[in-house]
């Protein structure tokens, strides 16, 4: 016999080994796997071999192969990440990634609710949890990012209102109303409103006038992408209902603890993204969407997603969950359904549920807090700098905020390339995405940032300029 | 063999969250910010106007660290996740094994502190891993150019709708307005393509369970915009005709996308690109391992031909032979279907698994997968009551769509209640997806990553339930005993008046005293 005999039996394929393939295929009554494949023709066989690497077939190979790549990474922990604009450096507990590395929670995917009961639970609780920081009645299994929240929120206030267009802030990350603009073609047509270019906030004369009976809703953010809160959300929505208009914002849920949720100033619908509660950046993976309602039926049936309910079972006293209002769905009616339904991101909703569980009434308090007064700190002493001004707009800001560079004559690209040097990811470029944003910068500070930390920001942009000024 | 009859799922009868809450309790702390900071800003929280201060804090439950641990541990155990179970039940969603070294790998800070606005300079590893896992879909599909940026399948038919639309209109085809697809197609091959203002044309089966270049004559036209569809379909029957399907679609000037979601038999077997295909997509959630859980996060790795790569969302990662980087300067983009650039960790995860197996074992895991499947096609054909509709006496490649009419019929008892009972012996077994065009259906697919022994125990249950439908069809339609809850209520989750989507709304319909 061979020494090599098993050489093609892979670990990941049982029923590779030979004497198992022989026993099934005289079960079948076929010679060859190959007969199994009669159905494909012969025109349309692949000829040749796969071009792929050589297999790495011991897993300590495979691991040193993928570890050497991973090491040309540099993360946030061993640099400092001013960076945000849609995905946020939060400390992540250890007990959500206890709970998601679960082969219970990992693995599961779409079984009922009887052998999937703490599935079941585990995510009406997230939409439970949620319902608390929201105040709403209504939250769905996740979506996959604020992205596809806003553009399923939006969708659903054109079918609830009957109207065809919409209004959006020009203050919203410009890449989700790209998103937006994509999944609204060619049903709904896009309408931008303006903000005032002092404070930032949205210009009520010009959302007035663009306001009309055939108009579906207004979407803006709070705070916005440029981390400024719209204080207006109130008049905003009043001018939404007065012309049969729904208000739909988009809301960091980092922010509730401290900040009121959009229900409180009239919102009909919410949505945002839940990574920042208990989710690693993943390099943008760990994004999740969520969107939130009243407890009515014209909202609740215009949701494309899964809704898990809690109900009882044959067995007096016992919890059992399932499907509310099933039919509503792609899955149960095809192109009839609302918009689709399929994979998206459940375990970060888990995550969140965990994280919102931990953090109770007083640690998302504290948290807003935090960051609050941190990123007050952050802004405060680069201010200080001269040439250096945050924020630009004259508003009170959260987690991000806008830096002004003009001053300094330099771009944020140099800034950017002088502070990587110094182990620092400055905040993002907005020279392209804002004209009047040029050499402006959207920086992000969390609970995570140290005092220390933002002085090494602070010191390091000073040499900078200094530097700079010394060459030129 | 003998199903496990003395199986009991875990029950912790785990109150629901709220029920945990104690005054007072803290699961973790945030910390204090420092003294300097405090005295330079204050309490940060008077900046606020005073209309956005939030007064009442959110009535979120208070509970302490290894409470909410323990709580969290107990719904896991109430889960039958691949790791646990014989998960061959949910055909359609190629439940395969999800290496725990890849797993390892994605949980490394190398990989999970990473901020997608990093230096392309920094993120040199996480580009070549994006691009080299691109460069291998190409390979397998014959495809051009691969993005990672839909959140799953359905996003992917979504970008596919989307890319169709666009270069439908940048030609002057604003007219195209229908998409062709089939019924044993995904649901939202037809759900996406409404999304997108498509007219969905839905075809059916012959009695060899696969449409015919008649049907498909008949319904395309100068308006049809593209066909989206699953080849083999939820049936696991390959339709033969596929690439004169795709010739007709193109001659009437239409784009054919391939809903590849699953491509688990035929890796290796035969390609997009031969098939006539123009775009094509992989979860690499089903076919390529990364894990389900419990329904995303996820990939739908969408490809094209080079004719529709400036369609493509923005950005792609490129390779200058030295450098990796993200192409944004695609001029004919749709935008965005999501934030930034995909599931990181489940690009990696597919990596690996891929790395592991090299292209041979790729085809070795489809033709294992073919062969299980063909091996319980067999078994489950001698089970009483049972059937597999459509093709007679032919094979099927890694799934099979079958009936319980015939059970049902002579014994009252339903796909439903056999699932139900399935679960007592630590099966999931899942119904398909609507509408129900074969009768009391049910999908098994094994994909290639579980034993012939694990296998024949499954048959056994089947068998057993089968058994006790005929001798004592009450035993099978009260079940299930064994599984961590008993026969749900479904009445109320279809009234406006009676259902609780949140806790909160609960404590009200039902006015339970907190």
């Amino acid at each position: 016999m061979s020494p090599h005999k098993n050489e093609k039996v892979h670990p990941y394929i049982p029923n590779s080994a030979p004497e198992t393939k022989v026993k099934m295929l005289e079960e079948i009554g076929v010679k060859s796997i190959d007969e199994l494949y009669a159905d494909i023709p012969e025109s349309l066989r692949f000829k040749r071999e796969l071009n792929l690497p050589e297999p790495l077939s011991s897993e300590y190979a495979l691991k040193r192969h993928i570890e050497k790549i991973l090491s040309k990474n540099q993360t946030c922990k061993e640099n400092t990440s001013f960076l945000g604009g849609g995905c946020w450096q939060h400390y992540v507990p250890a007990i959500c990634d206890e709970i998601n590395q679960r082969s219970e929670f990992l693995t599961a995917y779409a079984g009922e609710p009887y052998e999937d009961h703490g599935r079941f639970q585990a995510l009406f609780e997230y939409q439970s949890l949620m319902a608390e920081l929201l105040d709403m009645d209504v939250v769905n299994v996740p979506t996959y990012d604020w992205c596809q929240a806003a553009s399923t929120s939006i969708r659903m206030a054109v079918r609830i209102t009957g109207c065809n267009r919409v209004l959006i802030s020009d203050t919203v990350s410009p890449e989700r109303v790209s998103a937006i603009k994509n999944y609204c073609e060619p049903i709904v047509t896009v309408q931008i409103v303006n903000h005032n270019p002092k404070t930032g906030l949205m210009d009520l004369e010009d959302l007035e006038s663009k306001m009309s009976s055939g108009t579906a809703c207004i979407y803006f953010e709070n705070p916005s992408y440029l981390g400024f809160i719209e204080s207006q959300g109130q008049s905003i929505s009043d001018i939404a209902h007065e012309n049969g208009a729904l208000s739909v914002v988009g809301v960091d849920p980092t922010s509730l603890g401290v900040i009121i949720p959009p229900s409180n100033y009239g919102a009909d619908i919410t949505c945002g993204d839940i990574q920042g509660l208990g989710m690693h950046m993943n390099y943008g993976g760990g994004l999740a969407g969520f969107i939130a309602t009243r407890d009515e039926k014209e909202f609740v049936m215009e949701f494309p997603s899964r809704l898990f309910g809690i109900t009882k079972t044959a067995v007096e006293g016992e919890y059992g969950f399932g499907d509310v209002a099933y039919e509503r769905t792609s899955f149960a009616g095809r192109e009839e359904g609302k918009e689709f339904v399929g994979t998206a991101a459940a375990l970060w909703g888990i995550t969140a549920g965990v994280y919102l569980a931990l953090m109770g009434p007083e640690g998302m308090q504290e948290l807003g807090k935090t960051i609050m007064q941190k990123s007050q700190y952050a802004m405060k002493k680069l201010s200080e700098i001269e040439g250096v001004k945050a924020p630009f707009f004259d508003s009170p800001h959260f987690k991000e905020f806008t830096v002004d560079f003009n001053g300094t004559g330099m771009t944020i690209k140099d800034i950017n390339k002088f502070l990587l040097d110094d182990r620092i990811f400055g905040g993002k470029d907005l020279s392209t995405e804002f004209p009047e944003l040029e050499n402006c910068a959207l920086y992000c500070v969390t609970e995570m940032h140290t005092k220390e930390d933002m002085d090494h920001l602070v010191q390091a942009v000073k040499t900078c300029i200094t530097q700079r000024g010394q060459h030129s | 063999m003998n199903p496990r009859i003395h199986f009991h799922q875990a029950k912790w009868d785990e109150p629901i969250v709220f029920e945990l809450s104690t005054k007072g309790e803290r699961g973790i702390l945030i910390g204090k910010v420092e003294k300097e900071i405090e005295e330079l800003v204050g309490d940060g929280i008077s900046v606020l106007p005073e209309n956005m201060i939030r007064k009442n804090p959110p009535a979120l439950p208070e509970i302490s660290q290894m409470r909410v641990l323990k709580h969290y541990l107990r719904l896991s155990q109430q889960c039958l996740g691949a790791d646990f179970n014989v998960d061959i039940g949910q055909g359609t969603c190629t439940m395969k094994y999800s290496p725990k070294v890849n797993e390892g790998l994605s949980r490394s800070g190398k990989v999970c502190e990473l901020h997608p606005l990093q230096d392309e300079s920094t993120v040199q590893g996480a580009l070549e891993i994006m691009y080299r896992l691109g460069t291998f879909l190409e390979e397998i599909s014959g495809m051009d150019t691969f993005t990672f940026q839909p959140g799953g399948g359905s996003s992917a038919i979504l970008a596919m709708a989307s890319i169709i639309r666009a270069f439908n209109d940048c030609n002057g085809n604003s007219k195209k307005d229908e998409i062709i697809t089939t019924i044993f197609s995904h649901p939202s091959d037809a759900a996406a393509a409404a999304v997108k203002g498509y007219k969905v044309i839905t075809l059916y089966p012959n009695e060899d369970g696969f449409v015919e270049v008649e049907a498909l004559e008949k319904a395309v036209s100068n308006r049809t915009a593209g066909l989206l569809i699953t080849n083999p379909e939820d049936t696991g029957i390959f339709n033969p005709l596929i690439a004169e399907f795709t010739k007709i679609v193109h001659d009437h000037g239409g784009l054919c996308g391939y809903d590849q979601a699953n491509a688990n038999g035929i890796l290796g077997i035969t390609r997009s690109r031969e098939a006539g295909f123009d775009l094509c997509f992989f979860n690499l959630h089903k076919t390529f391992s990364a894990p389900h859980g419990c329904g995303g996060p996820a990939v739908g790795a969408l490809g094209v031909k080079k004719e529709l790569v400036h369609y493509l969302p923005v950005p792609i990662v490129g390779y200058d032979g030295e450098k990796y980087s993200l192409n944004y300067e695609l001029p004919k983009t749709v935008g965005k279907v999501r934030g930034f650039y995909g599931v990181f960790p489940a690009i990696l995860k597919a990596y690996a698994w891929i790395m592991s197996l090299g292209g041979e074992g790729l085809k070795e895991a489809a033709n294992v997968a073919v062969l299980n499947n063909n091996y319980i096609l067999k078994k489950v054909k001698e089970i009483r009551g049972a059937s597999a509709p459509y093709a007679e006496g032919r094979h099927r490649i890694e799934q099979v769509r079958y009936s319980w009419d015939e059970l049902t019929r002579e014994t009252g008892v339903t796909t439903e209640d056999v699932t139900c009972r399935m679960a007592d012996f630590g099966f999931h077994l899942w119904s398909s997806h609507h509408p129900w065009v074969v009768p009391q259906p049910f999908t098994i697919e094994p994909t290639e990553s579980y034993s012939k022994e694990e296998i024949d125990e499954y048959i056994a249950g089947l068998k057993r339930v089968v058994e006790e439908a005929y001798t004592n069809p009450e035993k099978v339609k009260n079940a299930p005993y064994n599984s961590v809850v008993h026969k749900i209520d479904h009445s109320t989750l279809d009234d406006p008046e009676k259902w609780a989507i949140t806790w909160r709304s609960y404590v009200k319909k039902y006015k339970i005293s907190p």
